[in-house]
């Protein structure tokens, strides 16, 4: 037994996205609410059919939405772990929520305000003066921190350069990712940053965290996101056009442990993103292939991991992703398959992870910015390089 | 054997909050040892240290020191300083070391000695003790084959 096509999402909505700390006043609370106004408007519901919700990266009270939102009874709640890992957890487990009867309709969000509601920025976790533990009260950070690894961006650094060492991956290939997503940006004009990119603005961009410029990086910016899911037979009857969960898988390998500041990972996978287990359960549930996906959004927090995601996703052989992203390989109007077709974390919003959902619905749905023509398979991941991480296939 | 009073980074972001896995490690480092934990009935060697073999699920431990010799797995020039303290030490790298007394194990630390275009997968390195008033941390310098 499966979840595959029992389910559909039928709404999506997002608010306006900010730039890190111009959303004001605006709390995550009030950002969520109205990316589910827009999601609930999507789809015909009233925000009293929710019953149920779906949560990652640190959840929300869902007490506290439920009273604000005016649930009538809630069925269902449960937090993806992993952080933007669980991104795509989330409508799996609303799919599997559905599909074993214990809710109707599930609101899947995510609201972030990335320099923090407590002023913490996202990009910096961890670069704080520590006083006391960090992460889940392990001790661990005192191996990472003490020794300046105190960043995302440092710690994939060191997992490109893998890459790089093994597979004659270059920085321009990082760049060609940069380039090919910021040009769907500036097709989106929701997106935060619209202006092309070369690869010799790409490489003239500040060095971060060597091999890893500026451009590799996704932004900081704020904002809410909302994915309505129901059953199959519901989303039949309402004002969007369905579209269906083909499959979804949750995980990945176990030696990838704590994730993002985790080192241990055997040679043999240290250059994955984590996602090879999770991309051949994937397919095998949908009963597809990678020749089959139309367009693919990827979790591109860093350009590195989405050439290590295409390789995972067996859209090229190991080793080759660096080439397969070069000269638009993965632009749309260019490439074969588009990936990030709104501009992605590096470019249109950095949301952790349900924009690249809302943007594999609109592919579906043909109102993409970027439409690739006569789409009707969507790739959808989450977060790599931490545990679990999961990913969805979608369908019209 | 290095032991130095010099500081790779300042003593304002070192802390540690070892705990009863952890102790163990730190405080042999502070006695200038690099010793890693392993299974004491499989020999499986494991970093962070931690409560459990992943192998056998043996529950007991051991801790074995090691010569201190190793090689460079992956390297990075951090050249942005994400907080105050680190703005007068940037650029400064970060280097994962494999031990060959070890296997399976990386530790995460700076190579006290080495410029970027020094640096390289598969330099050879040692470890040196950096002593600071109340932690000692292990890093590294270059070393011959």
């Amino acid at each position: 037994m499966t979840i595959k096509d029992k389910t559909a999402i039928v709404g999506v909505g997002t608010t306006d996205f900010y730039k890190r700390g111009q959303s004001g006043e605006q709390t995550e609370l009030e950002l969520m609410c109205k990316a589910t106004l827009e999601a609930l408007d999507d789809c015909g519901l009233k925000a009293q059919d929710i019953d149920g919700f779906s949560f990652y990266s640190g959840g929300f009270d869902a007490g506290l939405l439920a009273t604000t939102l005016g649930i009538k009874e809630l069925r269902y709640s449960s937090i993806m772990s992993g952080g933007g890992g669980g991104s795509q957890g989330t409508i799996a487990n609303a799919a599997a929520a559905i599909a074993a009867g214990y809710a109707e309709v599930i609101l899947c969000t995510k609201a972030l305000k990335s320099g923090g509601e407590t002023g913490r920025r996202i990009g910096r976790m961890g670069a704080e003066p520590r006083t006391g533990r960090l992460s889940g009260g392990v001790a661990d950070w005192d191996f990472y921190h003490n020794f300046g690894l105190t960043s995302p961006g440092q710690s994939f650094a060191l997992m490109a350069r893998q890459h790089m060492h093994k597979f004659g991956t270059t920085s321009e290939q990082f760049g060609a990712v940069a380039v090919s997503t910021r040009y769907h940006a500036s097709r989106n004009p929701k997106a935060i940053h619209q202006t092309p990119i070369t690869i010799e603005d790409h490489q003239n961009s500040r060095m971060i965290a060597d091999p890893l410029h500026l451009l590799d990086y996704c932004l900081e910016t704020d904002g809410g996101t909302a994915v309505i899911v129901t059953s199959a037979e519901r989303a039949k009857d309402l004002k969007a056009k369905p579209v269906y969960v083909m499959g979804a898988a949750i995980g990945g390998p176990g030696p990838f442990g704590q994730g993002i500041f985790y080192h241990q990972m055997p040679d043999e996978m240290y250059h994955w993103s984590g996602h090879k287990p999770v991309a051949d359960r994937l397919f095998a549930m949908a009963g597809i292939g990678p020749n089959d996906v139309d367009v693919a959004e990827m979790y591109d927090h860093f350009t590195p991991l989405v050439i290590m995601q295409l390789e995972e996703y067996g859209f090229c052989k190991p080793g080759e992703g660096g080439p397969y992203v070069e000269d638009g390989g993965i632009q749309w109007g260019k490439g074969r398959m588009p990936v990030n077709t709104h501009g992605g974390n590096l470019s249109e919003v950095y949301l952790l992870g349900l924009t690249h959902t809302i943007e594999g619905v609109r592919q579906l749905r043909g109102q993409s910015t970027s439409q690739v023509e006569n789409a009707e398979i969507a790739l959808i991941t989450s977060g790599p390089g931490i545990l679990p991480t999961s990913a969805i296939i979608l369908r019209n | 054997m290095t032991i130095s009073t010099d500081h790779y980074l300042p003593e304002s972001i070192v802390a540690l909050f070892p705990d009863q896995y952890t102790g163990e490690y730190w405080d042999r480092i502070a006695r200038s040892e690099l010793s890693f934990q392993r299974c004491a009935v499989c020999k499986t060697f494991r970093q962070p240290p931690g409560p459990m073999c992943p192998s056998c699920s043996s529950l007991e431990t051991e801790w074995h020191q090691v010569t201190g010799k190793g090689t460079v797995y992956s390297w990075e020039i951090v050249t942005l300083a994400l907080n105050d303290a680190l703005v007068d030490y940037v650029p400064f790298n970060i280097v994962l070391v494999e031990f060959p007394d070890a296997p399976g194990v990386r530790l995460v630390t700076n190579c006290i000695d080495a410029s970027k275009d020094e640096l390289s997968i598969g330099m050879p390195v040692e470890v040196v003790y950096q002593k600071y008033s109340k932690v000692t941390l292990p890093r590294v310098k270059k070393a011959v084959k």
